[in-house]
């Protein structure tokens, strides 16, 4: 396992491996999305409460659970990062930062098309959204940060800083915002035991939420292939691969 | 260790007055964000008491950001800094004694001040001493919270809007505790919980930010 991930770590090995596997992933996020779409839109009945109008949770409540997720798995790889300086610990969280803020956007974005017809209000200053708006300002300082130094070893330095903050400050935000103001309904599929949504529903939630996952995993995997490609183009392996034209 | 750290004090101290004019500048600042509001608002008693925690506290944190960009700036210019991060002592409790003089010279002087723009805003008693008290707790705290994003961004030469950017989802906690505590003492409610939860915001800060200040100086001035 050990040896594996030292290899991983290799930017070679990444590329080469990280090639394999992009078609798979690509070829399994259709899939689950394509079935978590229609058995979340055609399948699932409509909600005694909500009607029709509630199917855009099957785009909503996944996109918050990755906006959260990203964030979470950049503070990893920036800690790995700053303890044990492996380079493409910081080409993963650098690669990761657009795809996080464009799901909290998309989660925003969603919520508030919800919000209309559901509260009467394109947006409510509720403590939820409040603290999702707030993430996103966090992804985008830290992609500002990022693009503001030119050297990108210490670009992806400063920026793991600046997750590893957030990421102590990402608990107590979210609680004063809550604390301040509460309208969004409670979670309801966290506890799994006994969650209060039907399984009709739930299902259909699940496998979206498995096929943003995978979207993730395969876009990212490309970014980083191109910040990877992008940062060692003088190093003789990329040159190899490219036909070796010498600049 | 405490004679660096107390000699940095002195130093900062010494700079800052031999620098009067710039001392006054954030405080005029912090003075004028409050006038606007009831000229751009409405000079409405009622509705001035009602806003004046938030007003007052928007401009608190917009001052302490500015007052604090130039932080680390000239010290990176004249390499003093570099001879910080060389030098035996822990970096952390450097840019501490660096943080704590410029709170004292900057963030304390707000505390003088905000009495009178309370009163200007037409806010009762109890909650200009309950402003008080959240101020010279949070003000701390914004400098502590601020001057990490000050390291990092120390070595950009147009750090100011990206400072801004990178400390202002940060702040809001403290904006939320200090904003509520100042509007119960208005409306005459016991105030014990935000003054804890800031206090402990504080304990939180004074113990990891300076660890933090230190990284982000090592990486930027490297």
């Amino acid at each position: 396992m050990w040896q594996f991930l030292h290899k991983l770590a290799s930017p070679r090995y990444f590329y080469d491996i990280s090639g394999k596997w992009i078609p798979w992933l690509s070829g399994l996020t259709v899939i689950t999305l394509l079935v978590g779409l229609y058995y979340g839109l055609v399948k699932a009945p409509p909600d005694y409460q909500q009607g029709e109008s509630y199917r855009i949770m099957f785009i909503h409540v996944p996109a918050a659970w990755m906006s959260m997720f990203i964030y979470m798995l950049m503070a990893l790889w920036s800690g790995i990062n700053l303890i044990w300086n492996i380079k493409l610990a910081d080409v993963m969280t650098v690669s990761s930062a657009t795809l996080g803020a464009s799901f909290t956007f998309l989660a925003l974005m969603t919520g508030s098309l919800w919000g209309k017809p559901m509260w009467g209000a394109w947006w409510v200053w509720d403590a939820r959204l409040t603290s999702e708006l707030i993430l996103l300002f966090l992804y985008l300082g830290y992609i500002a940060l990022v693009a503001a130094i030119e050297d990108r070893r210490t670009a992806a330095r400063a920026g793991g800083v600046l997750i590893l903050v957030g990421v102590v400050n990402i608990p107590i935000i979210h609680y004063s915002v809550e604390w301040w103001n509460t309208l969004h309904q409670g979670p309801t599929v966290t506890k799994l035991d006994k969650p209060s949504i039907h399984l009709s529903m739930l299902i259909p939630l699940l496998i979206m939420a498995v096929s943003f996952k995978l979207y993730y995993l395969t876009v990212v995997l490309m970014r980083a292939r191109a910040e990877v490609l992008d940062r060692e183009r003088r190093s003789a392996w990329v040159r190899e691969l490219f036909g070796a034209n010498p600049r | 260790m405490l004679q660096a750290f107390n000699a940095l004090i002195k130093r900062d101290l010494l700079l800052a007055f031999r620098h009067r004019g710039e001392l006054a500048n954030p405080l005029l600042f912090f003075f004028m964000i409050v006038t606007l509001f009831p000229l751009g608002v409405s000079p409405e008693v009622t509705l001035l008491r009602k806003i004046a925690p938030g007003v007052i506290w928007i401009a608190a944190l917009l001052a302490a950001l500015f007052s604090l960009e130039n932080l680390f700036r000239s010290d990176f210019e004249d390499g003093a800094l570099e001879q910080m991060l060389l030098s035996p002592q822990p970096l952390s409790l450097l840019v501490l004694a660096k943080v704590l003089a410029h709170w004292l010279v900057s963030g304390l002087p707000m505390l003088l001040l905000a009495p009178l723009l309370g009163l200007l805003l037409a806010m009762p008693e109890p909650a200009i001493a309950a402003l008080e008290l959240t101020l010279a707790i949070g003000t701390p705290l914004l400098s502590l919270i601020g001057a990490i994003g000050v390291a990092l961004t120390v070595g950009l030469r147009r750090g100011g809007v990206l400072l801004t950017l990178l400390i202002m989802p940060l702040y809001i906690p403290v904006l939320i505790f200090a904003t509520n505590a100042v509007t119960a003492a208005a409306a005459g409610m016991p105030i014990a919980g935000q003054i804890y939860f800031l206090a402990s915001l504080l304990v939180l800060a004074l113990t990891l930010a300076p660890l933090a200040i230190a990284a982000a100086l090592r990486i930027s001035v490297s």
